[in-house]
């Protein structure tokens, strides 16, 4: 990359790689900048920029390298120089030059500060004992989760945002948790009193003890536990952990000791181009001071970086930072909150309009000035969150009764279409994404979510806009004409989904009667097999059923998956990969009575090769009095449980995950499906049976089990998300029922769980309020539903073998039994393989069959 | 392609027509030819018969593929890599090649395929 020859290359220094100065290395490389620059980046942490926004995620199961947002090898490849666990220590502005703790020297002719903050911990004596921590990067974590292995209580001091998160981890680490507030209210900062009331109380009923009002003044030894904390008023405290989460403050003592210009209450003053006093030098992120203001989000950090990039490179001189929005959407501690603009009616003439709803546990309020949003509050419930910073955000007029916005659901003004809003609107703040942007983006060539999310990088930041941005982009393509036609085929005006909803609601049982009532036409094999599938999900009656078996793809109709030269493989289930030496000894028996190719498959289970179709009963009547049952390797339907061998041998397992996958397996067996389902369960977290690759995948704690949904290998593999933690067995089965149905009945047609997720409007919160929550009432239905289908498992073979008629359809030829003889095999290996066009013309008498008919 | 050489068709008698599956395919063998008969109980005529072999997919497997309709046209789609041929004539939508057809009629309830003398 760097290229010596050239004399005219700028020296460029970024100190700090946190996530916003790791944001303007990318910026750089995208606006070619490193065809002007030698980068060099010196960061204090050990490790390469990381996601601290998600950083809570690093206690539920995503490990450090899944938060990374890059590698030194990424560095290194852009031919950036990357100094990691080395900060600078010094800044000599004169001679433009940095020094580093290692001592190393390197000059500079630009300088770029983004050293990001550092968690405040309040002058308290005894602050400095052993178990009083922070939280604020990973080695933090590691410190939290290796004094809550020994402690039994942990206390968060501060009731802000990130001190509810942080009472989250240590309520999931197993601690009795407790927050300590000086303010009266929790949320200070965001809440106004009655919204921190009703957090306050919401968050009591989930056994967290919430302590307002609270001055701490000493930290000593304690009794009962190892610290005691005292307050200026009331009773002490005892616990094993104190975690101080009192506010953040940036981290300019660099910049303060160089002679940069720094606030009166700390932040290194920059001015609308990110340049700080001197003007080699720019800060952007969480260290700087724009307009007296510091800005403890990442989006605003975004935005800085956006700015220095267009100066430094020269793309755009007129770029300035102008403020950013701090609204905020969360869940904590599984309570919604949202905070947009002036929440506490500071600004002189605001009005407010208030609902509190005590059963429901919710309240919402909105600021209003000469009918325009300025603020709003809401705890409990967010649904009107979108809506409402659009509001605020544009300028947007209010309805004549404002209160319609917050009325219960149902009564409430429509929610704001993508259509009502501005180019200028903010769709994502994260990384400041507008309308106008998005638009942008389909104009230069974007066709679906997923490449505008590409492009602009919307909803790839926190999530919160996810709903907003699908809304938007559906909204601008179908204005183009280019909307998605989402019917199945030219049979049917409906999506997959419709379809699954109409035979359901409607009770219809064949092919012919949907045609009948939502088609026309005669069928195709789009909407034949898709149907069938439905039916099959819905009904479970055998595929092979004379109303349902022309409708199933090859596979299905023959039981089997057809190979290349029109002959099949078998699979027979071996649930967990669990297998006798009998069993064995049968398949390698009929392997080798039938001439089969034999091979041991991805999934677990044996795969046998080459049977032609009129052989497949006769094979299946031997598997089937030898105990074995149809895999379904042939259909879009559950497939395997992959297991580990888990704690009945393996020194590490925790629990049997033999003994779980095998419950599971047989549990699902048979269920069909918009696509094939692929399960996992693995001892411990070693995870040997690679359950984060599974459209399901369990894994095993000390307390029961992580379940994992929506991951898939194949052609563009995704992990799996951590969906809930230390289940037990009956919770466990209780979620998937759930989660498989939901994707069931709204997935579309070969849409594998992975896709399905990625496009489910509201993503995992969603399905996790959906299963968990039971938000939507429908948890027992979905439950019942695959209870149903549990109840009506039977094999298709054994069903099949059983029914002359379908048997039928095995014969080789309607009028003969000779066998197909363009199906021919040589040896490989000690084994059949079929034999190659060259090799069949080679045998007389071959060819021949292939001659136009 | 038959009719226009005016050769003299040979009927073969293959089997009833209550062996043949409604909205499906199976398969015959007619002489040394393998022959893909399908019947669409909605269609006039309702049976058809195009060659067993998948000119693209190197196999015999027509008989057993989905039968449908796509722009009014019956067809059926290869198992093997999905590409749709009219059962009128046997050409494939897609590509440049051709399954065959064969004439078939239904007399006393059997099917019979004729083969163009030669
Ligand atoms: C037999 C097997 C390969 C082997 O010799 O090991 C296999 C064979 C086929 N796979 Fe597979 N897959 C097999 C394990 C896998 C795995 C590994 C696993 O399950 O752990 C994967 C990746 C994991 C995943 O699915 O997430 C896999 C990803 C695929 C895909 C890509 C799916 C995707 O979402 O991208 C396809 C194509 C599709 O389904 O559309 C596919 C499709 C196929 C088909 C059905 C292709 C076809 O239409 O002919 C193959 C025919 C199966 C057959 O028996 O004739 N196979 N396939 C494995 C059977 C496992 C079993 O016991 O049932
Ligand atoms: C638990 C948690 C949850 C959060 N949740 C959200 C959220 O939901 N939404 C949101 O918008 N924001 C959230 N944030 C805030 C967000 O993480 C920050 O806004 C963002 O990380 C700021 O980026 P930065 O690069 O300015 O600072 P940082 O990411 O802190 O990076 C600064 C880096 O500079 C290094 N450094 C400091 N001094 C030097 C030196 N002298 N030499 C070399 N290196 C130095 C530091 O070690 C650090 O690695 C959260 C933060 C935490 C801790
Ligand atoms: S995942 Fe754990 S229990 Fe299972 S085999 Fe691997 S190490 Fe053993
Ligand atoms: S607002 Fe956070 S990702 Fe869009």
């Amino acid at each position: 990359m760097s290229n010596p020859n050239n004399t005219d290359r700028e020296k460029l220094i970024v100190i700090g790689n946190g996530m916003v100065g790791h944001a303007f290395v990318e910026k750089l490389i995208e606006a070619d900048g490193l065809a002007r620059f030698d980068v060099t980046v010196f960061g204090e942490e050990p490790r390469a920029a990381y996601d601290r926004v998600h950083l809570s995620e690093y206690f539920s199961g995503r490990s450090a390298e899944d938060l990374a947002l890059t590698t030194a090898e990424d560095y290194r490849r852009e031919g950036i120089d990357l100094h990691l666990d080395d900060p600078v220590v010094e800044i000599d502005t004169d001679n433009r030059e940095v020094v580093t703790r290692a001592g190393q020297r390197c000059g500079y002719d630009r300088l770029m500060l983004a050293t990001g903050s550092y968690a405040f911990v309040p002058p308290i004596e005894g602050r400095d004992r052993d178990g009083c921590l922070v939280y604020r990067t990973i080695e933090d974590l590691d410190a939290i989760r290796a004094h809550a292995e020994s402690g039994r209580r942990g206390v968060v001091v501060g009731g802000g945002l990130l001190g509810l998160e942080a009472a989250n981890a240590l309520k999931n680490l197993g601690l009795e948790t407790h927050v300590v507030e000086f303010a009266p209210q929790l949320m200070p900062a965001q809440l106004d009193l009655a919204g921190g009331d009703m957090l306050r109380r919401q968050i009591e009923a989930l056994d967290v003890q919430v302590h307002t009002g609270k001055a701490t003044q000493l930290i000593d030894a304690g009794e009962s536990h190892k610290l005691r904390m005292n307050f200026a008023e009331g009773d002490p405290l005892e616990t094993d952990i104190v975690l101080f989460s009192a506010g953040i403050r940036p981290r300019d003592e660099l910049a303060r000791s160089s002679g940069i210009a720094v606030g009166e209450r700390g932040g290194i003053v920059i001015d609308d181009q990110c340049r700080t006093s001197d003007p080699a030098i720019f800060a952007i992120g969480e260290c700087a001071l724009w307009n007296s203001q510091v800005f403890g989000l990442v989006g605003p950090g975004y935005a800085m970086a956006d700015v220095a990039v267009k100066q430094l490179v020269g793309t755009d001189e007129s770029a300035a930072f102008t403020g950013a929005d701090m609204s905020t959407k969360l869940k904590l501690l599984g309570v919604e909150v949202g905070s947009i603009g002036d929440a506490h009616a500071r600004t002189p003439g605001a009005q407010t309009y208030a609902t509190i709803n005590e059963p429901d546990a919710t309240y919402k309020r909105l600021v209003v000035l000469d009918d325009k949003l300025i603020g709003a509050v809401l705890v409990g419930d967010t649904a009107d969150y979108d809506t409402l910073l659009q509001y605020a955000l544009n300028g947007l007029d209010l309805p004549e009764h404002p209160e319609s916005l917050i009325a219960p659901a149902g009564d409430g003004a429509p929610a704001l279409g993508p259509d009502a809003l501005p180019e200028t609107a903010t769709i994502c703040s994260c990384h400041n994404v507008t309308k106008g942007g998005i638009i942008e983006a389909i104009d230069g060539g974007c066709v679906n979510l997923a490449d505008v999310k590409g492009v602009t990088k919307a909803s790839t930041g926190c999530g919160g806009c996810a709903a907003l941005l699908k809304s938007t982009v559906d909204s601008e393509l179908g204005k183009r004409g280019m909307e998605v036609n989402t019917d199945i085929c030219e049979h049917f005006p409906h999506t997959r989904a419709e379809l699954y909803h109409l035979v359901r609601v409607e009770g219809i049982r064949s092919f012919g009667e949907l045609l009948e009532r939502h088609g026309r036409g005669h069928g195709c094999d789009i909407c034949k097999p898709a149907a069938a599938s439905i039916f099959a999900s819905v009904w479970n009656e055998h595929v092979l059923e004379p109303m349902h078996q022309p409708l199933q793809d090859t596979n299905d109709t023959y039981l089997a998956n057809m190979q290349k030269d029109g002959t099949y493989s078998i699979v027979p289930r071996v649930p967990a990969g669990e297998i006798t030496a009998e069993k064995l000894i049968v398949l390698g028996n009929v392997a080798q009575k039938y001439g089969l190719y034999t091979k041991i498959t991805g999934g677990q289970r044996i795969d046998l090769f080459g049977a032609r179709k009129e052989q497949l009963p006769p094979i299946w009547e031997e598997l089937i009095a030898a105990g074995f049952e149809t895999g379904h390797a042939y259909g879009k339907s559950v497939r395997t449980v992959k297991s580990c061998v888990g704690s009945t041998w393996c020194r590490y397992g925790v629990q049997d995950s033999v003994g779980m996958a095998i419950h599971i397996e047989n549990r699902y067996k048979g269920l069909r499906s918009p696509h094939k389902l692929k399960f996992a369960v693995s001892g411990c977290t070693r995870e040997c049976a690679e359950a984060q690759s599974k459209d399901i995948g369990v894994i095993a704690t000390e307390n029961g089990w992580n379940l994992y949904v929506c991951g898939n290998g194949g052609m563009k593999p995704r992990h799996a998300d951590l969906f809930a933690t230390d289940l037990d067995d009956e919770q466990l089965i209780r979620y998937i029922d759930r989660v498989l149905m939901f994707y069931i009945k709204t997935a579309d047609r070969l849409q594998r769980t992975s896709v399905w997720l990625e496009n489910l409007e509201g993503g995992l919160d969603y399905l996790r309020e959906v299963v968990i929550d039971d938000r939507l009432g429908i948890g027992a239905e979905l439950e019942e539903q695959m209870q149903a289908v549990v109840d009506s498992y039977q094999c298709e073979w054994k069903s099949t073998l059983a029914d002359p008629a379908k048997l039928k359809r095995f014969r080789s030829f309607v009028n003969s039994d000779a066998p197909d003889d363009n199906v021919l095999f040589v040896e490989e290996r000690g084994q059949v393989r079929p034999a190659t066009p060259e090799e069949k013309r080679e045998r007389a008498g071959i060819e021949t069959l292939a001659e136009e008919a | 392609m038959t009719v226009a050489e005016r050769t003299e068709t040979t009927w073969i008698d293959v089997c009833g027509l209550d062996d043949l599956v409604p909205h499906s395919g199976v398969a015959a063998l007619v002489g040394k030819r393998q022959v893909a008969l399908f019947l669409a109980p909605y269609a006039e005529p309702s049976v058809y018969a195009i060659g067993n072999w998948d000119p693209l997919g190197h196999a015999n497997v027509l008989s057993r593929g989905i039968v449908g309709d796509l722009g009014g046209e019956l067809v059926v789609a290869s198992p093997l890599h999905k590409q749709h041929y009219r059962l009128t004539d046997g050409s494939c939508l897609e590509e440049d090649v051709n399954a065959g057809s064969y004439p078939v009629r239904i007399v006393d309830d059997r099917v019979q395929v004729g083969l163009s003398g030669s």
